[in-house]
């Protein structure tokens, strides 16, 4: 997976007046990766792809796409670069087919632009001869995804795609940036959904205030909040788990709403553990390895700072 | 394969926008109608059919305002002929400079913050079109619908000037020579120095009420300017008329080289204050 870095951002900066978008933002985004960027609204994650498309130029700090300062060269960055922004950004007075065939013209494609077979991927190519402004919600994010994808870019940059969409266009998105990975190209969504982000990111860039937080796979990130394993055990009556807590291997032991949560020193303590418990008549119902969501990091992250 | 330059896919798309909207060009249609062939018709008309020489007399004293070059000439074989023919010729003279401005104006107010307020700044910010590319593009969408409609406006004006005005004074006179400086030489330098202008004040403003609003105040000043030279009040017709479109041509290209350093991509996302 890991290849050229196609986006890098070092110590970017770019403040509006006196409002600050991005205080200190470095980060890459490897060749054929997706980096997911999370953080609450105001973090700086639409300002970021702002400035990776050359859109917005930082006030101080470098920014690479393709091996090319985006303010230097923005043309050739952005002719490689598909944008669904957090708003379809469409012309409703246009039909569908019209807003495509916008697009096809400015990044040079001519008539044979795959405007049909690009609606058809998500759906919307039979609604593509009527004018957008009639359009739902869901159909103008698809067909904003269509004509971000039109020109087979080889960086696609989604600011919070699904926001606002019903669960099956949320899927086209989810679909898409499936697709595009597969394709060896380069993903760089931004979100405040982490559920959606879960299972999709090569890497995950956590953003508060204009700053990268903590930065690397999903799974290196979660092994630095969480070091050892971690079980989820339930029984019938929940009151006799207490005796977890005083076993071999426990590091740390919580009862909950929904049984148990046991922090381990090593998951081959795990048979033992449910022999010792079956032993003393604990009758157990539930026992899983637990693997922290996004959700769980993010609220790590925030609740006990950088590690 | 065929690509097209991005200017005119620009200008294309924002052409093709307005045909969409008939609450924009009808009005602008109405108007053109009302400048170049209701309001030239009725009076033309009344003057030449009605015979009521009271009207005549009260008209005629308004062309004293004209030059003594303009008075001498006008041609006519009565009264009613001589204040037709001066109305025709140089009382609607402004007509021409109006319809154009008013149209390209209001497009042009429009055509920036327009792609700001919609949201769509943030499509054309991300595309591969240069700043330039997208100003000329919103230039040329603005200046062909107010240009258009005037040419042809003023095609309908000549043929109905002609058939009123003609057989008063001895034959199809119009255009006379001074409209044909005004509307191919005078007329589209000023319109292009006014869209400049407007099309910074688009770019810079936060929204298209405020833009219409500034554009009007810009737009007022070259629209007496040009109605004076058009009437031959100001400096006189014939050669100055020439040399004054030559200054104007000038000014308009200065005006539109410099005009593309307005547009920048942090104003079409709307995060750039909006400070002239």
């Amino acid at each position: 997976m890991v290849g050229d870095v196609v986006v890098r951002l070092e110590h970017a900066r770019r403040t509006f007046g006196d409002v600050v978008g991005l205080a200190d933002l470095s980060l890459q985004a490897p060749k054929g990766s997706v980096t997911v960027l999370l953080g609450p609204n105001g973090s700086g994650k639409t300002t970021a792809v702002r400035t990776i498309t050359g859109a917005l130029r930082p006030d101080t700090g470098r920014v690479e796409v393709f091996g090319v300062d985006p303010d230097v060269d923005g043309e050739a960055v952005r002719r490689r670069c598909g944008v669904v922004s957090a708003k379809p950004a469409l012309y409703d007075r246009l039909s569908g087919r019209d807003n495509l065939r916008y697009a096809a013209e400015l990044w040079h494609m001519g008539d044979d632009a795959p405007i049909d077979a690009s609606a058809a991927r998500f759906g919307i190519d039979e609604a593509l001869d009527l004018r957008v402004g009639g359009y739902s919600t869901g159909m103008k994010t698809r067909l904003a995804l269509a004509r971000a994808i039109l020109h087979d870019p080889d960086l696609l940059l989604l600011d919070e795609p699904t926001s606002g969409l019903d669960p099956e266009s949320s899927h086209a998105v989810l679909r898409l940036i499936d697709e595009m990975a597969a394709d060896g190209k380069t993903v760089v969504m931004c979100t405040h959904l982490l559920l959606e982000a879960e299972g999709l990111a090569d890497q995950v860039v956590m953003l508060e205030q204009g700053r990268d937080l903590i930065a690397g796979p999903p799974d290196e990130l979660v092994a630095r909040y969480w070091p050892n394993p971690r079980v989820l055990v339930d029984a019938e009556n929940r009151v006799s788990l207490d005796a977890v807590a005083t076993m071999d291997g426990v590091l740390a032991f919580e009862r909950n709403g929904g049984g148990a949560t046991v922090d381990l020193d090593d998951a081959c303590r795990v048979p033992d553990l449910v022999t010792a418990l079956a032993a003393r008549g604990v009758r157990l119902t539930r026992v899983v390895p637990h693997e922290p969501s996004l959700e769980e990091l993010y609220f790590a992250v925030r609740e006990r700072g950088v590690r | 394969m065929r690509t097209r330059s991005r200017t005119w896919v620009i200008a294309r798309t924002e052409l093709r926008q307005l045909r969409q909207s008939p609450d924009f060009w009808l009005p602008m249609l109405i108007l053109a109608g009302l400048f170049f062939v209701v309001i030239p018709t009725f009076l033309l008309f009344a003057i030449t059919h009605v015979h009521n020489d009271a009207v005549v007399a009260k008209v005629a004293t308004t062309l004293d305002v004209l030059p003594a070059r303009a008075k001498a000439a006008i041609h006519g074989f009565s009264p009613a002929g001589r204040t037709s023919y001066a109305l025709a010729v140089y009382l609607f003279a402004p007509l021409a400079v109006i319809v154009p401005m008013t149209i390209s104006t209001a497009v042009g107010a429009n055509a920036l913050v327009g792609e700001k307020e919609r949201g769509t700044g943030e499509f054309l910010a991300h595309s591969p079109a240069t700043e330039r590319e997208i100003y000329l593009g919103k230039l040329i969408a603005s200046l062909l619908p107010g240009y258009l409609t005037t040419i042809i406006g003023f095609g309908i004006y000549a043929l109905i000037v002609n058939l009123i005005v003609g057989p008063q004074v001895g034959g199809w006179f119009f255009p006379t020579s001074d409209w044909w400086v005004l509307m191919f030489w005078v007329v589209p330098p000023f319109l292009a120095i006014t869209l400049c202008v407007v099309l910074r004040l688009s770019a810079r403003v936060r929204s298209g009420a405020a833009a219409q609003q500034a554009s009007g105040l810009v737009t007022l000043p070259l629209i007496i300017v040009a109605y004076a030279q058009s009437s031959g009040v100001l400096l006189g017709a014939g050669s100055t008329a020439i040399a004054l479109g030559a200054v104007a041509w000038m000014a308009a290209v200065w005006g539109l080289w410099r005009g593309s350093g307005a547009v920048t991509r942090a104003r079409l996302l709307g995060v750039e204050g909006p400070a002239l």
